[in-house]
């Protein structure tokens, strides 16, 4: 059985008014995803990649069609930490939430900074840690919940190309050491292609799947690698970008 | 340093400004009494001064806690609440719409002539800035961090208690230091309607008796107290939300 079904997903936001008419943000959408399977979404602002994900978490139900998926985490655009906790506190959250005293939620969260590159960093409130930082914490929040989905909304974007580009192998050996089912959206082609094991390209509004490519490279995968240029070429050219 | 240093020069200058005027602009003692008059009432008169004092600050304070209960109490069930909200909103405003002056004489009529028409007085004058900033702040938090409570399965207690209290905790206190400043007015008003003691009715008592130095000496006493309210508050603020103060450190 697949983690995640979605069969023909049609969603409309209701309008306000006369000067807001009612949006579809995505039309007669259909995949599934297989456990474990990083699933990469692209598609131009306002394709409904957001829609997906709020859909694959349970934040919203579709208006036509069915959504059916295992438990889902979100990690959202922005690090979204919470500024009064310190780093520690805020990637423990999820464990607090369900039930966890806040010195055993601390220890079983303690060890994931040790793993994940955050070491020292523990006691740092969001504000003192850089942009990467912050998402390593935000990850491992997600990670926490012990959801077996990971629904990643472009959690690289309000980052430079740099710690990106650091970002996105270090996000490579956390699925490797925690593996998860991840839909990844995304509006950086390289970026999915380097992730992911399988490409969906989105339609401008409302989004529809033009393009199923599945990428089947092992890791770590290098950006300059002849294929990883080719797939990012081929996807590029389902959007109607020059490669 | 500056933060002493320079509101001091400013009140100086007023003051220095006040004393030229009532030299040089050939005022009328009896209508206007110099800044030294006033320094001296402060002075020879201070036991009165410092017992009515006593009596108003305790109103103050009481009235203050009892706005700060029933502000946070309205906040939230109108945060909670569409239904509220829409009930609560109008009675609201126009609870602050009618004047003290007002209420103050009523609220003897019904209650008496102890503390507790004062102490709702005060209150009332407090209560609205912390509804509003409180509410405000509530409605402002993230949407997106709504969400992901509700992917980490978080109850609608638990967010609430977890991200909206905390994250509303900096939008209360500019409306706790409106109400710091309006209470001191309201217990001003509150005592001329009904009271044996207090700072609001020595300034009632010796204004009449155009005692302008002693009057004016009570006020600047309100003044103090007011601005000292406002910047205890702000040193709480601080301390008690650094990461909404010292971003980067």
């Amino acid at each position: 059985m697949p983690a995640i079904a979605i069969q023909n997903v049609t969603h409309t936001y209701p309008g306000i008014g006369r000067k807001r008419p009612p949006t579809t943000a995505l039309e007669n959408v259909s995949f599934t995803a297989e456990t474990g399977q990083t699933l990469a979404l692209v598609g131009p602002s306002g394709c409904g990649k957001s829609t997906l994900l709020e859909l694959i978490c349970g934040l919203l139900a579709p208006s036509v069609g069915q959504v059916e998926s295992e438990p889902a985490a979100l990690t959202p655009q922005s690090d979204l930490l919470l500024p009064w906790l310190s780093a520690l506190d805020n990637a423990a959250l999820p464990l607090r939430l369900h039930g966890a005293s806040k010195q055993a939620a601390r220890e079983q969260a303690a060890p994931f900074f040790t793993r994940f590159g955050l070491a020292g960093f523990e006691h740092s409130r969001p504000d003192q840690l850089s942009g990467g930082m912050r998402h390593r914490v935000s990850f491992l929040r997600c990670l926490l919940a012990g959801k077996p989905v990971l629904a990643l909304d472009e959690p690289f974007a309000s980052l430079d190309a740099i710690t990106r580009a650091e970002m996105q192998s270090w996000l490579t050996d956390a699925l490797r050491a925690e593996p998860r089912t991840v839909v990844l959206v995304t509006h950086d082609v390289e970026e999915a292609v380097l992730l992911a094991d399988r490409l969906l390209v989105l339609s401008p509004r409302p989004g529809r799947v033009i393009a199923d490519i599945s990428i089947d490279l092992p890791h770590p995968r290098k950006r300059t690698d002849l294929q990883i240029t080719e797939l990012r070429a081929q996807a590029l050219e389902h959007l109607g970008l020059p490669a | 340093m500056k933060r002493v240093l320079l509101p001091l020069l400013a009140i100086a200058a007023l003051i220095g400004v006040w004393a030229l005027y009532v030299h040089l602009g050939h005022v009328n003692a009896d209508d206007m009494p110099a800044p030294t008059q006033v320094a001296r009432a402060l002075y020879d008169d201070r036991d009165t001064l410092w017992s009515n004092f006593l009596v108003t600050a305790r109103e103050i304070l009481l009235g203050i806690a009892l706005a700060v209960v029933a502000a946070l109490a309205a906040a939230f069930t109108i945060h909670f609440s569409t239904t509220a909200r829409l009930a609560l909103y109008p009675p609201l405003i126009a609870s602050q719409a009618i004047p003290v002056v007002l209420l103050a004489p009523l609220f003897v009529l019904w209650l008496g002539f102890g503390l507790l028409p004062k102490l709702l007085i005060i209150a009332l004058v407090s209560f609205f800035p912390l509804v509003v900033t409180t509410t405000a702040a509530l409605q402002r938090v993230d949407p997106n961090l709504l969400k992901l409570m509700k992917t980490l399965d978080a109850s609608r207690l638990q967010t609430f208690r977890t991200v909206e209290l905390p994250a509303a905790l900096p939008g209360l206190f500019p409306g706790a230091k409106l109400a710091a400043v309006f209470s001191v007015i309201g217990a001003v008003f509150a005592e001329q309607g009904s009271s044996t003691s207090g700072l609001g009715l020595l300034y009632m008592i010796t204004s009449n008796n155009l005692e302008l130095p002693e009057a004016y000496a009570a006020v600047a006493i309100l003044s103090a107290f007011a601005i000292m309210l406002f910047a205890l508050l702000t040193v709480i603020e601080r301390r008690a939300l650094p990461w909404a103060y010292h971003p980067g450190r």
